[in-house]
């Protein structure tokens, strides 16, 4: 397979580990490295911070990644590709180039993509796809709306000669598809070989999700070494056809059940997975264990890409506030039910309080809570009350309400915590596709 | 040997979720089981077993060549990841809540 393309994802999510990426860079004998680093809350998170700052709203963990990989990937002629620049991918790629001086990495390509961010496109008459009504009907500050950009985006900054491409809301199978077509020359029209390449980048970019991690079952899926799990590896043929893998001396394993999992992960209808750059159509793929942690995938198939693109629109949620206090021992369930019965009717009966009121027993029935399944006789049980709102001062007051239980409660409760997260919301909504147009810059260092 | 007396038993599953949509898919770890895991998750019940939380509509897909099924559940996330009061806002943890229904005789 002298011909195949070798790429590593070296992160699946926006505070994924720095060291099996490191691993990566150094010794994966990688063609790119891709780092996969947004979700619909990280995006909007992205666009506060930058209002904040305008020189934020890139992944937090940028600079560590790439002080920890820079030097390895120019070293070994590795490619990088990712959607850490979130809401500000020039920010992001000057911060990078700033990193490569301080590395010695003189003359490294740097390239930013922009066009991705259509706030300017969203008004209020903006209709959903994902939800009743328009833009205007939502009474929280839209804070940006970013579109699904794919391949076509990613692709004149690649054949410009960037060493590492920075771009903010990308279809994340496309960081992994873009440099497939670049190196293998595919027509952006080709729908199955689109297909096959969209699945090994869907495959891929929630990283240890089908290398072991997120997996381990004891005693019914048993995963090696799981506290040292390797990040993949994806060995892509000409033709579509691939194998995941992973570095021989990293724990966990590659088998054709993380395959299968990670296969319908986040996917609807196998037969119309729908990316900015094909309809990708898994019915048909086959997955079969070639050696030890070599799975070879093949079978997928695509047909013509969707007309229209997807945007988030993110929206200022306020603030999610947490609360809990702990009942053991002895009747341990009837103080926490007490309790809670306490703060619901003083929350409720409090003037003016417009927060949404939520009230679990962690121990007892707080995951499944609202699926109506409570399986255990527990007597170690945590109230948990969490309230959202646009009022702080609504998640202040029930942060009171639940630690007062400490002296005015039910017998026996200790160990109070409080915490306040700030909030976004997100809205999907569809543009033309002709609406979009994206650019990229190229910094050297 | 003991009769299995769950779906945990003989099948393994992830959950993911997208917007207020929540997909889990489930398989089976010898394909000898797969016509029984077809026969005992239907949507019908899945949607039956859950019908507080699974408000929506529930759709099966089969994936017959890898012994698989995918559920995708409409309207099943408390709104959303951004908008769920949920612990387990993303629903990850439906996978189990799925796992856990008895195996019917």
């Amino acid at each position: 397979m002298t011909d195949s393309i070798r790429i590593g994802c070296g992160a699946g999510f926006s505070s994924d580990r720095l060291g099996p990426a490191v691993d990566l860079a150094q010794r994966g004998a990688l063609d790119y490295l891709v780092f996969e680093c947004i979700g619909e809350r990280t995006m909007a998170f992205g666009h506060r911070d930058r209002m904040l700052d305008p020189n934020r709203g890139y992944n937090p963990q940028l600079g560590a990644r790439m002080r920890g990989v820079l030097a390895h990937c120019a070293a070994n002629n590795t490619g990088i590709i990712t959607n850490m620049g979130v809401a500000n991918p020039r920010a992001a790629a000057e911060l990078t180039i700033r990193i490569a001086r301080e590395l010695g990495l003189l003359g490294l390509k740097v390239a930013c993509v922009e066009g991705d961010d259509v706030t300017d496109l969203i008004d209020g008459d903006t209709a959903f796809m994902d939800h009743p009504g328009a833009v205007k009907d939502v009474a929280l500050r839209m804070v940006g709306a970013n579109v699904y950009l794919g391949v076509d985006a990613l692709l004149p900054a690649l054949r410009a000669g960037a060493d590492v491409v920075i771009a903010g809301r990308i279809a994340d199978p496309a960081l992994f598809l873009a440099p497939l077509v670049h190196r293998f020359g595919w027509a952006l029209d080709d729908w199955p070989l689109l297909g096959r390449g969209t699945l090994a980048g869907h495959l891929m970019e929630c990283g240890m999700q089908i290398t072991g991690g997120y997996y381990a079952d004891p005693g019914f899926k048993d995963v090696p070494r799981l506290a040292d799990c390797g990040f993949p590896i994806a060995e892509v043929s000409p033709n579509g056809d691939f194998i995941v893998t992973k570095l021989d001396d990293t724990g966990g394993f590659v088998t054709p059940g993380t395959v299968k999992e990670q296969l319908l992960y986040e996917v609807h209808d196998p037969s119309s997975y729908l990316t900015p750059d094909v309809t990708a159509d898994f019915r048909k793929v086959a997955i079969a264990q070639d050696a030890p942690d070599r799975v070879r995938v093949t079978g997928a198939s695509g047909r013509a890409r969707p007309d229209k693109l997807k945007v988030t629109v993110g929206f200022d949620g306020g603030y999610l506030g947490e609360g809990g206090v702990s009942y053991a021992g002895p009747n341990a369930r009837a103080r926490a039910e007490l309790a809670a019965d306490v703060v619901r009717q003083r929350l409720t009966r409090a003037n003016g309080f417009g927060g949404d009121l939520r009230i679990d027993l962690v121990g007892l029935n707080a995951l499944h809570a609202t699926a109506e399944t409570a399986y255990a006789t527990s007597e170690d049980i945590r109230l948990r009350v969490a309230v959202r709102s646009t009022e702080r001062d609504d998640v202040d007051f029930m942060l009171w309400e639940v630690e007062s239980l400490l002296c005015c409660g039910p017998a026996g409760g200790g160990g109070y915590r409080g915490q306040v997260t700030p909030c976004v919301v997100t809205h999907s909504t569809l543009i033309d596709r002709d609406r979009v147009r994206p650019t990229y810059e190229i910094f050297v260092a | 040997m003991t009769q299995p007396r769950r779906i945990h038993d003989i099948a393994h599953a992830r959950a993911g979720d997208k917007g207020n949509t929540s997909n889990v898919s489930v398989w089976v770890y010898d394909p000898k089981d797969y016509p029984l895991l077809k026969r005992q998750l239907t949507a019908d019940r899945i949607k039956r077993s859950f019908p507080k939380l699974f408000t929506g509509a529930v759709t099966r897909y089969e994936m017959d060549d890898l012994h698989g099924l995918n559920f995708v559940m409409l309207d099943a996330l408390e709104g959303g990841v951004n908008t769920s009061l949920n612990l387990d806002s993303h629903g990850k943890s439906f996978s189990y809540l799925i796992l856990g229904l008895p195996i019917e005789d």
